[in-house]
């Protein structure tokens, strides 16, 4: 369920960042005219990103080393049926 | 270095995890509110992408003069780091500001001068893909350089007047907001450590790999 | 022995250059059609933007002096002469010195050229401080010729070698463009910003020192095989 909380909330950052089109002009109520951007997902958000980053990168490192060990299995079997 | 991989994995995953209940408990900056809670992360980071082009700077001048591999792996290995890093401090940096500055991004001397640092790093891994034979000491001159630029992004706040804060911002922290600060910094590091490693691991089994292949061919 | 090696390549330069003068005219052009390109971006309805002399000025030097770069060693290249420039019983720094000052004279005429021309067609006061437009020009130039030419030389032998150039020379030399821009810009102002513009020409002289240090010091190892 957290995720999808999670998920749910960044794309409501999303949607406060950017503004959907109006269809017309709506007037200022009085009182709260300073912006009202929520800092909580934004602080989700950048801590998402930096677990995203790094896991992504360790994944492709993962990914890499993965392929450099089947290169080598494939030449060690290629030495042995020689 | 690989036993050491699973334990730092563990370690710095936990930590890393447990951040944000330490966090949540420090206390509050008086003008930002929660937003400025993303500074635990992003200025650590910044001090990781600084720490990660140092590192790559020195390995790579050690290799220019005594020719060892394993400082030419070290070097390719950090400078990846740093464009990770640099990645999330451009990343988490604009969060901050829109809700501190109101702006994405401002290109006042810190944040260009780390862009600038960014960009070196990404050359050169360009440099180490696309140059061809001889691009191992053409991309360690480039780190030589790019180090030279680090003291320069630091200094930036300092030097001129920006909206970034500025460097005294760290030292000066309250002992309430110091601990939450160095253990983000510290699990951040843990984490470096980790990505170093197993990036080291990789470039060492492809150096085996192309002695293996070299060794077929004779 | 280091000064009259590297006076000794600067004038082998200049021997070839004064033959043909092809790599003189070419960074000429060049900087007059930047010139020209800035003035479609920076020109509002007849009258340039306010500030924009300065970028000018130096983005017209910064790219000018990658072409010239870029002809430099092109041309040691076609004659597989740099390998015997290297193979000569001098030091390799002197080599590196000598190259890089030939570097920073081709500019210096480039700009001889680029500060009256800018200064007329932008309405820019260039002429108000000519001393420290002068210390200006002069420690951005060396930056700038610093790098440049290190670099250039690096890539001799690499692959994609055009493309190369301007992506690592660029970021490189953002600083000395910041300083230089800045400082300009400073100096535009009316009345002067004396005290600002000493400020950069102190941060160009403290970048040049450290990049003289690195190349003097990298040059060496770079170029052994």
């Amino acid at each position: 369920m957290l995720p999808m909380s999670l998920v749910s909330r960044l794309l409501m950052a999303l949607a406060l960042v950017q503004p959907a089109a109006q269809g017309e002009f709506v007037p200022v109520t009085p009182g709260t005219a300073t912006e009202q951007l929520p800092a909580g997902p934004l602080v989700i958000a950048a801590y998402a990103i930096i677990w995203v980053a790094m896991m992504f990168y360790l994944w492709t490192i993962w990914r890499r080393l993965n392929k450099v060990e089947t290169d080598m299995h494939a030449l060690e079997r290629r030495k042995h049926t020689k | 270095m690989r036993r050491l991989f699973m334990p730092l994995l563990v370690v710095a995953t936990a930590m890393f995890a447990y951040a944000p209940y330490m966090i949540d408990g420090a206390a509050y900056e008086s003008s930002m509110g929660l937003v400025q809670k993303i500074f635990y992360f992003h200025a650590p980071s910044g001090m990781m992408m600084l720490l990660s082009a140092i590192v790559c700077g020195v390995a790579s001048a050690l290799y220019l003069w005594r020719r060892k591999p394993a400082m030419d792996h070290l070097a390719l290995a950090s400078a990846e780091l740093t464009v990770l890093y640099g990645l999330i401090v451009i990343a988490t940096g604009p969060l901050w500001a829109r809700k501190a500055w109101g702006i994405w991004w401002d290109w006042d001397a810190r944040l260009t001068m780390s862009f600038v640092g960014w960009l070196i790093a990404i050359s050169y891994l360009f440099v180490r893909k696309y140059a061809g034979p001889g691009s191992d000491k053409l991309g360690a001159a480039l780190a030589v350089f790019g180090m030279a630029n680090v003291p320069f992004i630091y200094l930036s706040v300092n030097l001129w007047r920006t909206l970034h804060p500025k460097t005294s911002v760290v030292p000066s922290l309250p002992p309430l907001i110091r601990g939450p600060f160095w253990f983000s910094a510290l699990a951040l590091f843990l984490m470096y450590l980790l990505l170093l490693t197993a990036r080291l691991h990789l470039e060492r089994q492809r150096a085996a790999l192309d002695a293996l292949y070299l060794a077929e061919e004779d | 022995m280091f000064v009259s090696t590297a006076l000794l390549v600067l004038k082998k330069d200049f021997a070839i250059e004064v033959r043909s003068r092809e790599i003189l005219y070419t960074t000429l052009l060049f900087a007059l059609s930047c010139v020209l390109i800035f003035s479609i971006a920076f020109v509002k309805e007849g009258e340039p933007l306010l500030d924009a002399a300065a970028g000018i000025l130096w983005i017209a030097v910064e790219f000018a002096g990658t072409l010239a770069l870029g002809k430099t060693f092109e041309r040691e290249r076609y004659g597989e002469t740099l390998r015997a420039l290297l193979l000569a019983p001098a030091p390799r720094a002197a080599i590196y010195a000598g190259k890089m000052l030939g570097v920073v004279v081709l500019l210096a005429i480039a700009e001889v050229l680029l500060v009256p021309l800018v200064a007329l067609l932008f309405h820019a006061p260039l002429f108000a401080q000519p001393l420290l437009l002068v210390a200006l020009l002069a420690a951005g130039t060396l930056g700038f010729s610093i790098v440049g030419t290190l670099f250039a030389a690096m890539l001799v032998r690499a692959r994609s070698r055009d493309v190369m150039l301007p992506i690592l020379l660029y970021p490189m030399t953002v600083p000395v463009m910041i300083a230089g821009v800045r400082g300009t810009s400073a100096l535009l102002q009316s009345p002067a910003d004396t005290a600002t513009a000493v400020m950069w020409i102190g941060l160009l002289t403290s970048l040049d020192v450290v990049f003289m240090t690195i190349a003097l010091w990298t040059f060496e190892p770079l170029m052994t095989e």
